[in-house]
This record gives C-alpha cells, structure tokens and sequence, in this order.
C-alpha cells in the first residue's frame, strides 16, 4: 500500500516498522514532525515516547533504553546535536544494546536555523556510520536498516535527512508495523558501559577496527547505485543524486552516475567510477565530505581523472537546486545552460517577512521592556518565535539555546555599565537556561532575564514541555513551576507579570531594572495561536475618531492595526489583548461590547 | 525531455491552507497510480511570511520545481502570485486569487500594496494565461470563507492529469465531515470560474 507522506511521517512510520520501543527527542525544525507522528498513532505506539529536555538528555534516554534491549532513537535538529555531541561522541566507544539510532535532520540554506552546519562530519568525527537519505521512501527504507546496522556492529547509527527530505512528501511504500519485543533488561557489563580511562583506550582501538567492516557491509547497500555509462561522470550524495539524474535525462546525455546514500563511503564503487572516467562531477550539499574522499582515491589509482567540484561547479553554502545542477553539469559537457527565469516586476510588491503574529504577547513583553530599560541597554535574546523582535530594537543577541543569560553575564562581566535585560521562551529556559541562570547567580551577575513564557514551544509547532504540565502523548504529568526553578537557582528578584497589563509589566521591569542583583521577570499569557485554537478571544477593539494620526499604535508593530485615511484601523486579526489600547496617545483605541 | 508529467507551484501566505490543496493532489495522485512527489515550507517562515509548496504529479525526481518549470501555478494571494511567478512556465497558466493579504510591511504605512492591474499585467506577460477570480468571495458564497483554497482547487482540478472524481475523493478524507458540503460547493464554484 502506498501513502502520500510527509519525510518526517516516513520516518516515524520506519521507526515503528523496526519495532522502536523508545523515542525521545526535543523539537526543532526540520525534525519535529517525527515524534508528533509517533505520538499520533495511538494504537501502535512503542513502549515509550517523549519530548525530552533538551538534545543530550533525549540522546542518554534513548541509550538508557538501548542497553535495555529496547530499539531506540534520538531526534534532533541539526545545532541539537552540538548539544548532544557529548553522549554522541563517547556512544560511538561504548556502543548499544539493542539498535540505537540518532535521527539529525540537517536545514541547509537555514530555512529554520541559526547555522547549516553540515551533520556528516559529526558522524564522520565519531566514527560512526551515516544514512543520507535522498527522498522519504528512502528516509523510511533506511530507518529501518539502522536499526540493523548498529546491532550488526554495535554502534549507534545517525540517520541525517535535510529539510527537503523531512518536509517533502511523497507517495510512501508501507509496510507492516512490528511488536516492540519482550520487556527489556539492563545487563551488567562495566567494560562496555562504564567509560574509565581503562576501558575506554580498548574500546577507541575497537572503534577504529570496526570500520573497514562496516564500509564493506555498507558497500552493497542499495541507495549506493553505480550505473557505468559514458566516460563522463557524477557521484551525488543524497537528494544531489535525485537532482542529477532529473539533469541526465532532460540533457539526454549518457552519463555514468554513482548515486551515494551511506557513510563511511563505498570506496569500491568510487574506484571503479574513477577507473571507467576522464572526467567526474561530486556533486553533494554543504561540505566536500565525498568530495575530500574522491580526491584521495584518486590519488592512489587514477591521478588523471579531472575531478570538479566544490572550488569549480558546486556551492559550498546553502542548499542545491535543480537548475545550479543541472547547470553545472551542461557546463561540464559543454552544453547551454538554461537560466533562470527572472520576473522584473516582482520588485514592486511589498516585502512579506515572518513577525509575531497579532496579540502575540512576546510584543508587548518586548515593548514594556523597552520603555523601561531605554534604548542604551543591551538586550540578548534567544532561540524562538521572539528573536522575531530583532525590529523592536529589544533583540541584539542570537546564539544558541540558552545563551542569552550567558551572553548577558558576559557583558555584564566584560564591563558593560548600561542595563543588561534578556530574554529566552519557556521551553528554551528548561532546555539551556537553567545553568546559564545558576551561573549568573553563583557568579553574582547583575543583570535581568525575562522569560517570555507562553506555555508551550511555540515556533516549532506547539510542543508541551515540562511547564506545561502535559507529556508527548497528552498525559498529565508534574507541572513544573519556573518560579520556584528561578528561586532555587539562586535569582534574587522574580515576578510573574500579565504582559497584556501594560502598566504592571512596566512597574515590575522598573523593579527588576533598579534590583541590585539577579532578577528575574517570567512574562506569562498562552501562545495567542493556541488560543485561538481553543476558542478564547477575550475582547474586541475599535479605533475612534478621537484618533489623531500620531502612529504610535503603529509603531508597536501589531500586524492587526492598519493605517488608513491618516487615521488607525483595527482589522480582523486582532486578537483582543487590549495592548494598543494602553498604549493610545489619545485613548481613540477602545473595547467594543460583543 | 519531460522529467515530469505535471508540475504544480501553489503559493501564499501562512495560514491561507496551501499544504491542504498538495496534500488533496497528493492522494488523489496514489489513488490514480501516479508517482507524486512535493516539498512544502514549515517552521519560521509559517508566521504571516510568503509560503510555497512544490507539487509534482508522475514524477519520480526531486520535489522541487525548476524556475521556469511550472505548468500551473496557483496563488491563494496577488501579491505572491508575483512574487513566485519566475517558478511558471512562459507556456503555463497561472490561477490567482484577486484577494489580498496585506502584509505588515503595508499595514505599518512603511510601503504601498501596489494596484491589482500592476501586479496581473507582468504576470500576464509572462504566461500563457491567467485566471483571476475573487475565491475569498467565492467561498463566502459557498458557505464558508476558510474553504477559499477549495475554491482555488477547483479552478485547478481541470489542468492536471487527474480525474474530478479523485480530487473530490481525496477532498473528503482531508475535510472534516461537517464543512464537506461547503467544500464541496466552493469546489464547483472555483471550477465554473475557469470554464
């Protein structure tokens, strides 16, 4: 049976065809999809789904359960994986229980992302093998297979589909769905499972002796294709392959292709491609991990072979497309290229940015925050939907999960003297901020942390996390309450505020701005989408015509208030929360009874 | 050579219901027998930003259309039909919802939404043909102002290789029960609108 199916469906449709009986992972884009379809299939579900922490929490549960005899597999984006890079690279020595799969999703070209760092060279680094899935069939087909390959060599196995395998869809062969097995059982085993110095030298020896085999074992594997033809040819590694065939048809041109889907690389098949041409393409995303190996082959058997690419043909930076494909190749066999279609016009139309939907109260946290602590202070911010307020003037940071406290400490510490008032979202805190937040208070940071806490992680699709009282499979669990987290990391000053109360959130950052010491604002109202959702619209606005033009609605930002006729205009996004109205120069802005 | 029996470029804005009408494609496809692959846009860009979604019909390559490759293009919003019009063939057609969704940079006064004639005629130039049709009124009309992007499926269901009966099909596995009637009218709506 055949289904239309998104990547990342695919995936979880693979993780329970291998009788997964653990999943655990944080969201981000492009992976977040794969647990929430896991957690959907009620009937079918392993033994245990979970939104974990953070990345390296996900990734030590999920081995936990591999010691246990249960399959198990870690989801990630790509930067989670720098998070989890310690579990990461010491599973590569001690090595799995039953199979263990790390699933790290790759956005090259940062559709989501703060970097497009390129998870190959992660694997490569561990030492561990790496499937590059070209299309969701393939992204299932090889799910399952990595469940085999790390319990054939005792060693975690990294599935690495991009943005546009996980957010492709496409019509899936499914199979059937296995049993998660017996209960499993921790067995005792120190030398494999306790990484002393004494056991780890044996195990980084047995590492490195496990390679030639698993490249022999991954030679035969059948997403590496070599089809030998003319004595021009391509080695395309993952949806590159999917590209170069498309450009080998419509040029009608008789190529010799050598598709490539697993690491370590099928140097055999890269031989005999080397032997057969004059000349080849490697045609791969991101960096020359293929290409690196290609050149050294070549060194030892064929010197002459003229091999293109990233210095000559192929980008080193963002994603690939049909037409740079299919280019590069006419350009290798001295064919037209066809350019681009350009739409001069288009230069008329409005820019159409993502921002912070209408009543979103990471806005009017932003605005507050703002007027309290003035332009000449220092704002850094995080990972979220609110790094959208790069325009408020009230986001100069963005490095990675959790980093604005730290940052903030940082600055505070390198000797900056104006106010210091960041910010990071609810699930970001939990996931990387509470150490940064025990940091900034052991070390006797003054500095302010607001935490904008709409009760769910909101970018990424609505996740729950612990503060939101409901696991991955909608049960109830403990609520965690980030006040009583904030007290017991040692913050001096912390206040709960209603962001949608204007002149209360003001008065309480004016506190946390003169608070000698670590304060901490939490800025609480529900996602204004998952409101939505839910039915809830409190209140309805209206401008008057007392409205004098003065725009400064406007300047708020709120995509629900329109300008028209030299007078604002509320228009049908508007959520109700009423902050335009606080903030009316003229009170015109009021609330309309239903 | 053709690498695909049809492709599909289908625009917007986040939130306008873009994936709905790839995903009624993409099983309409299965249910014919037809390789069908596509590639949409999630995450941050979701939020009020410009949206594509790549539909490729008897297609067994990438899920991403080639500039200049697309047979149809179907935009839920003016503005965008423009902006992704470099994805339309000079020989294919472009069906476009006269509605616009003026986008912040607009509503804050800092540019101007320019007039429909300016963003229709470019577009005009470029293709073989456009249709233009209020499908916001149009699903007002059929009873449900959310069912604007079925209206635009309709107008679609006739340029590509599949059967009406197939679209309806997969229409309603993807369509709550109790707005299918509506659906189902702003469908015929969209359609007459191209006939």
């Amino acid at each position: 049976m055949r289904e239309y199916l998104l990547g990342n469906a695919a995936i979880a449709r693979g993780l329970l065809e291998a009788g997964v009986g653990l999943v655990a992972g944080y969201p981000g884009t492009p992976s977040s999809e794969i647990i929430e379809t896991v957690a959907s299939i009620k009937n079918n579900m392993p033994a245990h789904v979970e939104w974990s922490v953070n990345e390296k929490v996900a990734l030590e549960v999920a081995a936990g359960a591999s010691w246990t005899g249960r399959r198990a597999a870690a989801t990630m984006k790509h930067v989670g994986l720098n998070v989890a890079a310690d579990p990461f690279m010491t599973l590569a020595y001690l090595g799995v229980g039953a199979g263990l799969v790390v699933i790290c999703a790759d956005d090259p070209y940062c559709h989501s992302s703060q970097n497009e760092q390129d998870s190959r060279r992660y694997a490569q680094f561990a030492g561990i093998p790496c499937l590059d899935p070209k299309n969701p069939q393939e992204a299932k087909e090889m799910t399952v297979f990595a469940f085999e390959l790390s319990e054939k060599f005792n060693i975690p196995v990294m599935l690495r589909p991009t943005t546009r395998v996980s957010h492709a869809r496409e019509d899936v062969e499914i199979g059937s769905v296995a049993a998660p097995g017996k209960q499993g059982r921790f067995i005792k085993d120190p030398a494999r499972r306790v990484a002393l110095p004494s056991h780890a030298r044996p195990l980084h020896s047995e590492l490195l002796a496990k390679q030639a085999a698993m490249e022999e074992a991954l030679e035969s594997a059948p997403w590496n294709r070599l089809e030998l033809h003319g004595d021009v040819g391509i080695i395309a590694s993952g949806i590159a392959g999917l590209y170069a065939e498309e450009a080998a048809l419509e040029l009608d041109e008789d190529l010799s292709l050598l598709c490539i889907g697993s690491y370590p690389l099928p140097k055999k098949l890269i031989r005999r491609m080397l032997e057969h041409v004059s000349k080849v393409m490697v045609i791969e995303e991101l960096e020359p991990v293929v290409e690196e190996q290609v050149q050294m082959i070549a060194r030892e058997i064929n010197p002459h072979v003229n091999i293109l690419g990233k210095a000559q043909s192929i980008p080193r930076e963002g994603e690939l497309d049909y037409l740079q494909v299919r280019n590069a190749i006419a350009r290798m066999i001295e064919r037209p290229e066809r350019e681009a279609l350009q739409c001069p016009a288009v230069s008329i139309l409005p820019p159409r940015p993502p921002s912070l939907c209408a009543g979103c109260s990471h806005r009017a946290t932003h605005y507050a925050m703002r007027k309290v602590f003035g332009k000449k202070a220092i704002y850094p911010s995080d990972i979220g939907c609110y790094t959208m307020a790069v325009d408020m003037g009230t986001v100069d940071t963005c490095l990675c999960m959790g980093a604005s406290i730290t940052l903030a400490s940082g600055i505070r510490f390198g000797g900056e003297e104006e106010g210091i008032c960041c910010s990071l979202g609810d699930s970001t805190f939990l996931h990387g901020g509470m150490t940064g937040l025990l940091n900034a208070a052991y070390n006797k940071a003054r500095i302010t942390v607001t935490i904008l806490d709409n009760s769910t992680t909101a970018m990424t699709g609505h996740q729950p996390h612990p503060g939101t009282g409901m696991t991955a499979t909608g049960e109830k669990t403990t609520m965690v309450s980030i006040e009583a987290l904030a007290k017991a990391l040692g913050a001096g000053l912390v206040e709960t505020v209603d962001p949608y109360r204007l002149d209360e959130t003001m008065k309480s950052f004016q506190r946390a701005k003169d608070y000698p010491g670590l304060s901490v604002i939490i800025a609480r109202q529900p996602c204004v989408i998952k409101a939505r959702r839910s039915g809830l619209r409190p209140k309805s606005f209206l401008v008057g015509e007392e409205c004098i033009g003065c725009k400064i609605c406007l300047d708020f930002g709120c995509p629900a208030i329109e300008f028209e006729n030299d007078k604002a205009r509320i228009n049908a996004l508007c959520s109700g929360c009423g902050v335009c109205a606080a903030i009316c120069s003229s009170s015109a802005i009021r609330e309309v009874a239903k | 050579m053709r690498t695909s029996e049809c492709d599909l470029v289908i625009v917007g804005v986040g939130g306008q219901g873009v994936i709905l009408i790839s995903d009624v494609i993409g099983r309409a496809a299965v249910m014919a027998g037809k390789p069908v692959c596509g590639a949409e846009t999630h995450g941050m860009a979701q939020r009020g930003g410009s949206v594509i979604n790549h539909t490729r019909i008897g297609c067994r390559f990438s899920p991403m259309v080639a500039s200049g490759g697309a047979d149809v293009l179907v935009a839920l919003e003016p503005a965008e039909a423009l902006r992704f019009a470099q994805f339309l063939s000079p020989t294919g057609v472009a069906l476009v919802n006269t509605r616009p969704v003026l986008p912040s940079t607009v509503t804050s006064g800092k540019v101007e939404y320019p007039p429909l004639q300016e963003i229709l005629a470019p577009l005009r130039a470029h293709s073989r043909k456009v249709f233009a049709m209020d499908a916001t009124a149009l699903a007002g009309i059929a009873g449900s102002a959310q069912a604007m992007n079925v209206v635009m499926l309709g107008a679609l269901a006739g340029h590509i290789p599949l059967s009406e009966d197939l679209i309806l099909q997969a229409l309603s596995l993807v369509v709550p029960p109790r707005f299918l009637e509506a659906n189902k009218k702003a469908f015929a709506l969209g359609k007459a609108e191209v006939e």
